[in-house]
């Protein structure tokens, strides 16, 4: 039964080529905006995503507060108000995970005739743990060498390129200032910070051997900023304000006393641009269903008018035996037939579309099997649901009125 | 001839609402055909013969009365049970023979049979007996448009009867014909109830009608005559 009602939705389409060809067209068309837009919505987020991981997560620092000499302030950090005992202090704390305290500036690094300028990061090994750094060559430093301050360095990828090309720079001597520093490992790649910075292009040595040699420091033990990492996203806030009440605790703040540090949320500005980009991409999303509803409307539109032609065929099929749902059935599956063709059609070139703009424009698309289900199940529905309304139309047709149509 | 009726109408009715007011179109019908008979309705336009007809093929509900079709009480069945009944038990044959264009003769010979969920071999099996029955055997895969009126009403008679229906219903079916094709159609149909098939012809034609056994004639919604022919049927 349905096989030759299949064939017979066939022959109808057949009959009309130009028509259905131009029907499909609205399904392929929705279909194909939807996908690509799904693409590259995704493919934005994915890119955030990239870039805030390699961040680390749950991230924020506490900086040393300002001071100001005859008039001139010094913007934060300037101050030596924090020192290593407080970042000790800060790692008691509940919900706190690794604690690194930092000190960083740029500095320039020489090897055999090589020169390159790069951040230089002194701290402790928790700082690879917060940020989730991994060492893909050659091992990280200890806490003993940040106790016995040695003169170890660990390279991003961009200064193991810049200043050893193809040496490999495990082992090997440079010098950060005057002072010489054994690489004894190479960082893995993070790439672009949200900021646009290279991550890669980065020393990391112990935070004692960068105060004292790298740096140098204006009293033992201050350090200017504490990288702090909490246990969880919805820990953020409350671990920051126990932070700032066991510093104006140590600090001895009286109570209306300005705080003398400063505190930074840096996954909230990472929350933020991935929210962007959803936004974006729930409404590059929307724009594209917009289309695909125009399709669909053109699917009921020309149903419509089949049902308004084929009048005449309707009442003979009711007049050999045809039931109300025999000829409801035959309408909707025409429908269906044409938005699902459409629909494939549509995805095809929807992934082709996409293909094409990552190859011109090198735009980051991601094409997900979800994405790909969502349109395919939205174009059936949509055929369903403009095409019943068409279908039960026929179906209740008087068979008398039909059989004397013109 | 059969013991019971194939159709029996008592006091059928049908009125119409329209702006004007109620309008009946028929009333106070009663007639009986017996299964085998052969039976011309009659009568001039607006005489309540076309109601009458569409309440025969079940494809109206009638105002007031009973139809009893084989037996069965069917004057107030829904729409659902009306297509099964048309389906099962009727075979329309149309004036305008009412092909479905794109398909071809074995197709819309075997189309009855798709409704009544019957397999494919045995439609298309049914259905090329029935096409040879009425000498269109080597046409089956042809268009109706690429044959001529009289053979296309022929294929329309084939559809009529490929669900072995218990009565055959035609509606003017030589009004598009000439002469000589009629005589045709007339001879087929002679045939048919030959073999024993229950026939009601509607028509205005008296020449077509005295090719029935029974003359049955309208005139503003009431039956007025029933008279039986004198001729002589040979199968």
């Amino acid at each position: 039964m349905i096989r030759a009602m299949l064939s017979e939705a066939w022959q109808a389409m057949g009959a009309n080529r130009l028509r259905t060809a131009l029907t499909m067209l609205g399904m392929v068309i929705g279909v194909g905006a939807v996908v690509i837009m799904l693409a590259i919505g995704q493919g934005a987020q994915y890119a955030v995503q990239q870039t805030i991981s390699t961040m680390g997560s749950n991230l924020f620092i506490v900086l040393s507060g300002s001071f100001t000499t005859s008039g001139v302030r010094s913007g934060s950090a300037g101050a030596p108000t924090l020192n290593l005992a407080d970042a000790d202090a800060i790692a008691e704390l509940e919900g706190v995970v690794n604690v690194a305290p930092t000190h960083q500036g740029t500095r320039q690094l020489v090897y055999g005739a090589q020169n390159w300028s790069a951040q230089v990061i002194g701290t402790t090994p928790e700082y690879l743990a917060a940020r989730a750094w991994s060492i893909v060559n050659g091992a990280a430093f200890a806490d003993s060498d940040v106790r016995s301050a040695t003169r170890v360095a660990l390279i991003g990828k961009t200064v193991a390129d810049n200043l050893f090309g193809d040496e490999d720079p495990v082992g090997k001597t440079m010098r950060i200032q005057q002072n010489p520093f054994v690489v004894i490992g190479v960082l893995g790649s993070k790439g672009q910070n949200l900021d646009g910075r290279d991550q890669d292009d980065t020393v990391i040595v112990p935070l004692s051997t960068a105060q004292r040699k790298v740096f140098g420091t204006p009293f033992l033990g201050s350090v200017r900023m504490i990288m702090v990492q909490a246990d969880h996203a919805e820990n953020m806030q409350k671990t920051m304000d126990s932070v700032t009440a066991l510093l104006r605790q140590r600090h001895r703040l009286r109570d209306g006393q300005p705080d003398d540090f400063f505190m930074r949320n840096l996954s909230a500005a990472a929350e933020s641009e991935a929210e962007t980009t959803r936004t974006m991409s729930i409404l590059l999303g929307a724009i594209a269903s917009i289309s695909l509803l125009v399709g669909g409307i053109g699917i009921m539109n020309i149903m419509l008018v089949s049902v308004t032609e084929r009048t005449r065929e309707i009442g003979i099929r009711m007049a050999i035996g045809a039931r109300e749902r025999d000829i409801l059935t035959q309408f909707l599956l025409e429908a269906i037939i044409i938005s699902l063709a459409g629909c494939l059609i549509g995805l095809l070139l929807g992934l082709g579309g996409a293909l094409l703009i990552n190859l011109l424009s090198g735009m980051v698309i991601v094409i997900s099997g979800s994405s790909a289900l969502v349109a395919f199940s939205v174009a059936a529905a949509v055929g369903v649901f403009f095409g019943w309304y068409p279908a039960r139309k026929a179906a209740r047709l008087d068979p008398i009125e039909a059989l004397r149509y013109q | 001839m059969g013991v019971q009726p194939v159709i029996r109408v008592a006091g059928l009715a049908k009125s119409y609402r329209t702006a004007a007011g109620d309008f009946t179109a028929l009333q106070g019908v009663d007639l009986a055909v017996e299964a085998g008979d052969y039976i011309a309705i009659m009568g001039p336009s607006g005489s309540g013969k076309s109601t009458f007809m569409n309440l025969l093929g079940c494809l109206d509900t009638p105002s007031a009365g009973d139809y009893y079709l084989a037996g069965r009480n069917v004057a107030q069945l829904d729409r659902e049970h009306l297509a099964e009944l048309r389906n099962r038990l009727l075979g329309f044959v149309f004036q305008g023979f009412n092909l479905l264009p794109r398909m071809s003769l074995l197709d819309n010979v075997a189309l009855p049979l798709v409704y009544a969920g019957i397999d494919k071999p045995t439609r298309r099996a049914r259905a090329a007996e029935l096409l040879a029955r009425v000498g269109l055997g080597r046409h089956a895969e042809s268009l109706p448009s690429r044959i001529s009126g009289g053979q296309q009403q022929r294929v329309a008679i084939a559809r009529a009867l490929v669900n072995r229906p218990q009565l055959l219903l035609a509606d003017e079916p030589t009004g598009n014909l000439d002469s000589q094709t009629s005589e045709e159609i007339m001879r087929l149909f002679g045939e048919l109830n030959g073999e024993g098939i229950t026939i009601v012809l509607v028509t205005h034609e008296a020449d077509i009608a005295v090719h029935a056994r029974r003359q049955v004639r309208f005139r503003d919604g009431r039956m007025v005559s029933d008279e039986r022919s004198e001729r002589e049927f040979g199968g």
